[in-house]
């Protein structure tokens, strides 16, 4: 299920491929390296993301615990920019033994497919996923040309 | 929306059956103790009440949960740092914590399970009496 957004490997001939890269992720962190230059560093927070169909494109960052009043959200161009930051109280009470959850400021800077209407975004935060919805243009969707 | 239906009819029926080894992230935590006992909270996010699994025993403490994710019908994806739909992670716990009194409150895709210590097993402050 979720192939289609979760990685597009679904085809059987990298089932082993999955679990020995699956075997990897825990043991270096969840991110796979990509090769986007805007891509950040491991454990970069909140993991995003990106798919898309002919009429949008649907940007999901993983994002639990934050207040979404707090976020920014703008496009420039063909870039999504998402800052914000989450607080994460500390009990000064108590001893900690770990802490991996992401605390303070964040920005994630997405890039879109060209095509993208900067004025037709939609974002709604749920369960702690903020899922921002960008229509394509028109003109750039594919149409079916009958030869008369 | 019909993406949304589709996204989780998708997740209900392809449950997996005897795939145990399917991709499963492992949810980042933050763990501290205080006196009344030790508190995780995990990253979750996607993953609603309903879809949320809590098992305790007297020695394991297992989280699992499913993302359902709203997507349109024929997405292809672009680019994914999430991939898995799955959490699961299990901690081992300790005789003086008392898995009976586990609580658990999910928040904005934040899990947090309080395990209380054992009445008995809580620090008491010994007085030093002077002759």
């Amino acid at each position: 299920m979720y192939g289609s957004l979760f990685g597009s490997f679904d085809s059987p001939a990298f089932d082993d491929f999955r679990l020995v890269e699956n075997a990897l992720d825990q043991l270096v962190g969840r991110f796979a390296p990509s090769a986007a230059i805007r891509a950040p560093q491991r454990a970069a927070f909140p993991p995003a993301n990106v798919g898309a169909t002919p009429e949008r494109v649907d940007v999901y960052l993983f994002a639990a615990g934050v207040e979404p009043k707090g976020l920014d959200i703008s496009i420039q161009q063909n870039l999504l920019i998402v800052s914000g930051s989450r607080n994460v109280p500390v009990d000064e009470q108590a001893d900690y033994y770990r802490k991996e959850r992401f605390a303070g400021e964040f920005r994630r800077v997405i890039a879109l497919p060209d095509d993208v209407d900067p004025d037709r975004v939609d974002a709604k935060y749920r369960d702690g996923v903020l899922h921002v919805t960008i229509q394509r243009r028109e003109a750039a969707r594919p149409r079916q040309i009958t030869v008369n | 929306m019909a993406g949304q239906d589709l996204a989780k009819r998708e997740s209900t029926q392809a449950e997996p059956k005897g795939r145990e080894q399917e991709l499963a992230l492992a949810p980042p935590v933050d763990i501290f103790e205080d006196v009344h006992g030790i508190t995780v909270q995990a990253e979750m996010p996607g993953v609603s009440k309903e879809r949320l699994n809590i098992q305790a025993d007297r020695n394991n403490l297992l989280i699992e949960g499913d993302m359902v994710i709203d997507m349109p019908h024929g997405m292809e994806a672009v680019y994914a740092d999430v991939r898995a739909t799955r959490y699961r992670r299990s901690f081992v716990l300790s005789g003086e914590l008392d898995s009976d009194k586990i609580e658990a409150n999910l928040n904005d895709g934040v899990l947090t399970v309080r395990i209380p210590k054992r009445a008995e097993f809580r620090p008491r402050r010994i007085e030093v009496r002077t002759a």
